[in-house]
């Protein structure tokens, strides 16, 4: 039975780990796209902040073309950390989007510190013997019982939203409310049991320790209250395995919305190294039945395209 | 008529989901804010309710209500049909990427609605938000391609009127991406209404006449979607060349067909036929700044337009790679795009994932070049020729859609007085679709127009009235709209007509090249006449 815990979590994050690597392939082996970039384009250095180009310079294609790894960061970290578009156009939203983001994060924050803390004791005990340990402590602690309200009461404010604002229920299926209500139960539940029988986080701490040193042993206190924090860690551990296989997967989509979509700006310069890509391209065949393209699957791109209407 | 309207609701009853009505929308600013200067959208005639499919108490597509049940079965097949084949990387690797990444991740949180003028000038009729399209191929991709759960994705139901209203829809939209550029996830809304115009156009035949038969196919046919052949084309330069001359003291000749010029200069040819001192303007300044340019009398190539942007990439891919071919033929270093946004970003931007080779020849905006002329000192300017408010209106397509935001500031600052130089609010990026965008600026059937002045185009012309506040409302004080594409200056002439501006209360339009010429120190004073329109 002390197992079971340990088998669920295991298996969660295996397959949180094979389906964001999933989508990420998935992502990144599409075809080549045409251009659709949309601006402001953060890496554009000295013109970013007005949404300028490179194509605002004479003869761009004869000068160096600047791209800021830095300008990206100073846009992904805030928007990553503080979602600072949406509180740009979606205040409302933005006060409970953000509690029940930056909650998520903070959870992970906790458990990273935890897994680097079970890591330690296994490695080198004496250096957490003392206040440092103390302190990695107080971080969980501090980040674990933080993160886990936030995210309690922005997840309540989504779903608060989603029943009733027209609009948001219109567009709002079976799943999205599940989702929601997911979040709230896994997260409810690690509350519960962290108030309840956990206060110091020390027997979550354990397991996770136990986790990353694969030592799937009972844990202390787990006898005298075992329920809510066995069922608080698989509820956890499936919600884990959940989030990658549904729309929430969006930290992934995100990536690449920006990064191939909307800040893809990288020109295709004559003998370059795109050439060859799109030229393969343009041989796909094309089966688009319409009477000005008729294509039959043996119609190549390129031969559409260079059909003459003109006789 | 304003009702609740659902997602789901499109698939139900017959006729109009809804209809705009004056009490729905929001009164423009002063001077028009009474009633009386604001008429209403006339309804939709009798005759096109009975015989069109109906979404909102307008038309755009004339698409036929079909007639048998077997006319209704195929609308839908072959709706399904494009759908899959616009997620086959062969079908549609010009845009696979993107259109997964919209389709997947929308967090249904309608953060983009409140950025769509459409949306918010219709008094926020659920119909017009971006994501209600959206939301509608999205269900019926994932109900009846993939077969996925409805509990998951959402539920609709799919037959004839769904397919049809969903393709009007489709033709609801700008096309501008403001509404991109605000969601918090990357999801563009507009490239979707865009994919359905695609499904539509390449693999059902269905699109706005004015775009697809009067439009790219008149320019594959012809050469140009005026009609216009080689000979008419440069016989119409040629009046231009000698009105231009007179009305500027300078003689004015356009070259054609120069081998080896530096710059092949690609104008949209409705600038020949309906603003022709705007191509005449460009001869003045580049021959004055000594550059070594040409048009082409070749096929295609004397009309920059590309309307495949706007709903068809094969249309596109033909278009782009006849003035590519142009080029090419006349050995000229580059091409430069004349004012006409969706010509810049199809050409420039889009195209450069189409021409390789010999046909990979550079091209650029005419922004900087003209930026480059100013800098040079080779033409004096006298700012004070421009003695009159001049506000600033952006082009989606070149500036949220390709960064080109600052040369032509820049221009204005060194032809008019700073003082007298506006902005829009908000403008640059963020700046709001003149309402002609995506092919609107050119479609006019049964009361389409009446239906773009108060939804699509109304948004630009309170930003328009809100600019010139301070200013005299009245003819005797010129107010000049600068907009430096065809299709903005079409939908800002319509809509300046449509309320009588220049008439009532001195609102003029024009281009940029207009004004720099108005300032030359060597034109006789008087260029811009307020008199062309
Ligand atoms: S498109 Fe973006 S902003 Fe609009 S509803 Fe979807 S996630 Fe929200
Ligand atoms: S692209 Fe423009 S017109 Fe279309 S939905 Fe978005 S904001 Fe509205």
């Amino acid at each position: 039975m002390q197992l079971v815990p340990y088998i669920v979590a295991y298996v969660a994050i295996a397959i949180f780990i094979v389906a964001v690597i999933a989508r990420f392939v998935m992502w990144s082996k599409m075809p080549l796209h045409v251009r659709w970039e949309l601006y402001p384009v953060a890496h554009e250095a000295k013109k970013a902040h007005y949404g300028g180009s490179y194509l605002e310079e004479s003869e761009w294609w004869n000068k160096p073309r600047e791209v800021s790894l830095l300008g990206e960061l100073k846009v992904m970290i805030p928007e990553i950390l503080f979602l600072v578009a949406l509180k740009e156009h979606n205040p409302k939203l933005w006060i409970r989007s953000f509690p029940f983001h930056f909650g998520l994060y903070l959870v992970i924050g906790c458990t990273v510190v935890m897994m680097g803390t079970g890591l330690l004791a296994a490695i080198a005990p004496e250096l957490i013997a003392g206040g440092f340990g103390d302190l990695l402590r107080y971080v969980i602690l501090g980040l674990g019982a933080v993160g886990m309200a936030l995210a309690i009461f922005g997840a309540l404010g989504l779903l608060q939203r989603r029943l009733t604002d027209p609009a948001l229920r219109d567009a709002t299926s079976g799943a999205d409310l599940f989702n929601l209500v997911f979040f709230i139960i896994a997260f409810g539940c690690a509350f519960a049991s962290f108030l309840i029988v956990d206060r110091d986080f020390a027997i979550t701490a354990a397991f996770v320790a136990n986790l990353v040193t694969f030592n799937p042993v009972a844990l202390p206190g787990m006898d005298a209250a075992f329920y809510l924090p066995t069922i608080s860690a698989a509820l956890l551990s499936l919600l884990v395995l959940y989030i990658p296989l549904t729309h929430m997967s969006h930290f992934v989509g995100k990536y690449f919305a920006y990064h191939a979509i909307r800040w893809n700006d990288a020109p295709n310069l004559k003998g370059g190294d795109q050439e060859e890509a799109i030229n393969g391209m343009l041989v796909r065949p094309l089966t688009w039945s319409a009477s000005h393209i008729k294509g039959d699957g043996t119609k190549r791109w390129a031969d559409a395209a260079t059909e003459d209407f003109s006789k | 008529m304003k009702r609740s309207i659902s997602i789901k609701d499109i698939s139900k009853g017959t006729g109009p989901l809804i209809q705009i009505t004056a009490e729905d929308q929001i009164p423009l600013p002063p001077p028009y804010d009474k009633p009386e200067f604001d008429p209403p959208i006339p309804p939709l005639s009798d005759k096109a309710r009975e015989n069109f499919v109906c979404l909102d108490d307008t038309v755009a597509l004339n698409l036929p209500i079909p007639k048998t049940e077997k006319e209704e079965e195929q609308l839908v097949n072959q709706f399904l049909s494009g759908l899959e084949k616009c997620f086959s990387e062969d079908n549609n690797w010009t845009f696979l990427q993107p259109l997964v990444m919209s389709m997947e991740h929308c967090a249904k949180c309608q953060t983009c609605s409140d950025a769509c003028h459409i949306y918010e000038e219709s008094g926020n009729n659920p119909l017009y938000r971006p994501t209600f399209r959206s939301e509608v191929i999205r269900r019926i991709y994932h109900k009846y391609i993939k077969k996925a759960s409805t509990w998951v994705h959402g539920d609709i139901d799919l037959n004839w009127k769904t397919v049809a209203r969903l393709i009007e829809l489709s033709y609801r939209c700008n096309v501008c991406r403001r509404c991109a550029q605000t969601c918090p996830i990357g999801v563009d809304n507009a490239l979707l209404a865009r994919e359905i115009r695609k499904i539509a156009s390449q693999e059902m035949g269905i699109a706005a006449k004015e775009i697809h038969d009067d439009g790219s196919m008149l320019q594959l046919k012809v050469g140009s979607s005026t009609g216009m052949n080689k000979r008419v084309v440069i016989d119409n330069v040629e009046f231009i060349d000698e009105d231009i001359t007179e009305m500027t003291g300078i003689e004015t000749k356009t070259p054609f067909d120069v081998e080896g010029a530096d710059i092949l200069m690609l104008h949209n040819a409705g600038e020949i036929m309906a603003w022709p001192e705007n191509p005449g303007c460009f001869a003045v300044l580049f021959n004055a700044a000594g550059l070594s340019w040409t048009m082409s009398s070749d096929f295609a190539a004397y009309d920059g337009i590309n309307y495949g942007v706007w709903y068809d990439d094969v249309q596109f891919a033909r278009t782009a790679l006849l003035h590519a071919q142009a080029a090419q033929k006349l050995g000229v270093k580059k091409i430069v795009l004349g004012e006409c946004g969706h010509a810049h970003k199809a050409l420039t931007v889009i195209a450069d994932k189409v021409l390789t080779g010999d046909l990979n020849i550079p091209r650029e905006s005419c922004m900087p070049v003209l930026l480059d002329i100013v800098k040079s000192g080779k033409i004096k300017f006298d700012k004070s020729r421009n003695d009159f408010p001049v506000v600033l209106h952006d082009p989606c397509n070149m500036v949220r859609l390709m960064g080109i935001v600052s040369p032509q500031r820049e221009i204005l600052k060194a032809v008019v007085p700073e003082h007298r130089i506006l902005e829009m609010a908000p403008h640059g990026v963020e700046n709001y679709c003149c309402g002609g965008g995506s092919g609107f600026a050119i479609m006019s059937g049964h009361n389409f127009a009446d239906w773009r002045h108060h939804m699509t185009g109304r948004r630009k012309f309170r930003q328009i009235l809100n600019a010139f506040q301070n200013e005299p409302m009245d003819q005797d004080h010129p107010k000049y709209v600068c907009a430096p594409c065809s299709n903005c200056k079409g939908q800002i002439r319509d809509i300046i007509n449509y309320y009588d501006a220049w008439e009532k209360h001195g609102i003029y339009y024009g281009g940029l090249v207009e004004l720099m010429v108005n300032a030359m120190v060597d034109v006789k004073p008087g260029f811009i006449d307020w008199e062309w329109r």
